[in-house]
């Protein structure tokens, strides 16, 4: 099977890229490697005690009792799969995969909140970047930068980013224009009017767009598998390659579960403000909506 | 307004004069009384002479939104109309050349129906709104090409803005929204902290300074938009429609709040509304609006007596105007029937006089020319020989300059006579006479 004259020009693309910038790539290879193992050995090195004890206690802080049982629970019924160790190797590279996102998202999506030009050629880029089947991306990291860790982070980083980069347009472009006018009648620069009212009063938006890149990147961890990623993914792989019902669902359930603390955990920062405000208001006023816009 | 504190000046010393040289001179008011007049030297005494000159000078000010301004502005001189324009070229004409001058210490009101052009117009004078042409002259110095700097400069200690939906930081307490311009500005966090806990004390939020926007109500709220201006000291404060989205009550209690800090520290106010009650209760000036075009500049007084046109006339349709008509515009003089004299004299002799100069009752004034009260061919008659103080009818009640047409007719509903209007030195200034209030009623019941 051939691919047309389309397909040739990506091909030609990416072997232009390996046999030009090879030095470059492995480099850049080799730095990332080193971030992400930092990380890997960094969190398996922590004993599971810790890790259990640390896991429960934030759920407790975030949301309270219910989910702290359901945490603890969920990690004992990993560890008792005998799938502590694949899951933290996961957890290391989805957290290496989204701060990677987020550092290059975030100000992504504020270049794209205030330039329309931008926005659009952000816009069908990160179409492209969402609906492309993420294995595709598999194909050109292993090229450009070998098997492991590396090519699984990259192609995560593309999947997961466009989430983060989109809310957070999303988001500075919903920030009330009164709020904005406020700003800017008081004699605002742009990097105050940035730090001071578009960010801050968008920063529900951002979360939810952090959450989402965490829950795209912890799904394309696993797929990344495939070019030896690691981890759960690898388990729920060999499950397939043997078509050993066991092994896949013991992998799945563990994805599974990581997701949901995951999930659960990264969406109460988000409605961290709410909460401390209505907190305070307690005594006084009607109760009312934080989020909602005043008329 | 330099001309009318003058000439008020001149009458004041021309009328003392009078008073030491001739008390007997029947008192006829020497100050010609137009109402426009009357009230700007009113206005006048109440600002000091230094203050007078205009703070805020818009000159030839437009803003033309859409794609061809140059073009929108060549059919406006061609003399087009708005709605022309925007069919033809796609541009609104939000703002035509609008001038006007803001005097220290003022409460100017912009006036106008929705879409006329006040939001846009308040937004040019901080360039929130970039004009398309035309100068905004704050102390001597030209807004509208200034530099990015210069304007964030004018912005952080010059102006500052309230808005309609108040626009509070909701991530920020309200000590730290109030301190906000100041925090821009690159004060220090102790520094303005104090700054704005005065200012917040100065609204009355004083204990309010930990909680967020989102736990006050709608008028606190704005209380704390009102001090996150004023904590930044601005010589003009604008406010955009500042108390239209306030229930009527807060509205009120707003307004007076405005006027209490405006007694306290002048301060110059360009003040949006679209509301004619709120225009006419804190404005100086009222300035009305009507397709982006200043049609009227004038005090409520000025707008009430002779509104330019029929978009001016039709604001005050509903508005019980009565409170505005003031016995100074309403007074006719008295040519005869006044009395110079000691009340201690003889009260005989007038009594021939009143009768051979035709008039009903005499106005009787002491040797300065106090108002002492009114007298009848018949009082003085039945007084015979004794003081003329005894002759004084008892139920004539004599009121001042600004008492309004309401209080005017109240008391002539209580009376038979003509109601004596005396000035703040008690001197007869003249009469309203019944049938001039009546025919005020029934004017007003016409519209």
């Amino acid at each position: 099977m051939n691919s047309s004259f389309i397909g040739q020009a990506a091909e030609r693309a990416v072997n232009f890229l390996f046999l030009h910038f090879r030095g470059g790539f492995d480099t850049f290879s080799a730095a990332l490697d080193t971030v992400v193992k930092l990380l890997q050995d960094g969190l398996a090195a922590i004993p599971f005690v810790v890790m259990l004890v640390a896991f429960v206690a934030l759920a407790l802080w975030r949301r309270g009792v219910v989910f702290a049982v359901f945490v603890g629970l969920a990690i004992m019924t990993i560890h008792f799969m005998g799938l502590w160790a694949q899951t933290v190797s996961t957890l290391a590279l989805v957290i290496a995969a989204t701060l990677f996102s987020l550092i290059i998202g975030i100000p992504l999506g504020i270049w794209g909140a205030r330039n329309s030009r931008a926005e659009l050629i952000l816009r069908s880029l990160l179409d492209f970047m969402q609906t492309m089947p993420a294995f595709v991306y598999l194909i050109p990291a292993v090229i450009l930068f070998g098997l492991g860790r590396v090519p699984a982070v990259i192609a995560t980083v593309i999947f997961a980013m466009p989430p983060v980069v989109r809310l957070t347009t999303l988001g500075i472009k919903q920030v009330r224009e009164e709020l904005m006018e406020a700003g800017k009648s008081f004699g605002s620069t742009d990097s105050q009017l940035l730090w001071k009212i578009q960010l801050p009063n968008a920063l529900p938006s951002i979360m939810a767009g952090i959450n989402q890149t965490i829950m795209m990147a912890l799904s394309m961890v696993v797929i990344a598998s495939m070019i030896g990623a690691g981890g759960l993914g690898e388990y729920v792989l060999s499950g397939i390659q043997r078509l050993d019902i066991g092994i896949g669902f013991e992998g799945g359930l563990g994805v599974v579960l990581l997701a949901i603390i995951l999930d659960r955990l990264t969406e109460s920062f988000g409605i961290k403000s709410v909460k401390r405000r209505s907190k305070t208001r307690a005594s006084k006023q009607t109760p009312r909506e934080a989020a909602q816009p005043q008329t | 307004m330099h001309i009318h504190v003058k000439s008020r000046l001149q009458v004041f010393e021309l009328a003392s004069w009078n008073d030491r040289m001739s008390p007997n001179l029947t008192f006829a008011s020497d100050e010609s009384v137009y109402p426009g007049e009357v009230n700007s030297s009113i206005t006048s005494s109440v600002v000091s002479p230094a203050s007078i000159d205009k703070i805020l000078t818009v000159q030839n000010l437009s803003k033309i939104f859409g794609p061809k301004p140059e073009r929108a502005a060549e059919m406006l001189r061609q003399g087009l109309g708005r709605n022309e324009i925007f069919q033809q070229t796609g541009n609104m004409v939000a703002v035509d050349n609008v001038s006007l001058g803001v005097r220290a210490g003022e409460i100017f009101v912009i006036m106008g129906l929705s879409g006329s052009g006040k939001s846009t117009l308040v937004r040019l004078l901080n360039r929130l709104i970039e004009p398309t042409s035309g100068k905004v002259v704050l102390e001597g110095r030209d807004i509208a090409p200034m530099s990015t700097l210069e304007l964030r400069e004018v912005r952080r200690k010059k102006m500052a803005m309230v808005f309609q939906s108040f626009a509070l930081l909701p991530n920020r307490t309200v000590i730290e929204n109030v301190s906000y311009g100041l925090e821009v500005a690159g004060q220090k966090k102790t520094e303005r902290h104090e700054v704005a806990r005065r200012a917040l004390e100065r609204v009355g939020l004083g204990s309010y300074e930990k909680l967020y926007p989102t736990e006050l109500s709608g008028g606190m709220q704005q209380r704390v938009g009102l001090a996150r201006a004023l904590a930044v000291n601005p010589s003009v404060l604008l406010m955009d429609e500042a108390f239209s989205a306030l229930d009527p009550l807060i509205r009120f209690e707003m307004q007076n709040e405005l006027l209490r800090l405006q007694k306290e520290e002048q301060r110059t106010v360009v003040f949006i509304s679209h509301d004619i009650e709120e225009a006419i209760k804190i404005g100086g000036r009222v300035g009305v609006m009507k397709d982006g075009r200043l049609v009227q500049v004038g005090t409520p007084v000025e707008l009430i007596q002779s509104p330019a046109d029929e978009y001016v006339r039709n604001f005050f349709r509903n508005v019980d105007v009565s409170r505005f008509q003031k016995a100074s515009s309403l007074l006719s003089k008295v040519e005869r029937g006044v009395i110079n004299c000691d009340t201690g004299v003889s009260a005989a002799r007038y009594a021939d006089e009143l009768i051979d100069a035709g008039v009903e009752c005499g106005y009787v004034c002491d040797e300065e020319g106090r108002y002492q009260g009114c007298v009848t061919p018949a009082s003085l008659r039945k007084c015979g020989s004794s003081p003329i103080r005894d002759a004084l009818l008892p139920d004539i009640v004599a009121v001042s300059m600004d008492a309004d047409l309401h209080e005017l007719s109240s008391i002539a509903l209580r009376q038979e006579h003509d109601v004596p209007i005396v000035d703040g030195a008690d001197k007869l200034v003249g009469v309203v006479s019944c049938r001039t209030i009546l025919k005020q009623v029934m004017e007003r019941r016409a519209a």
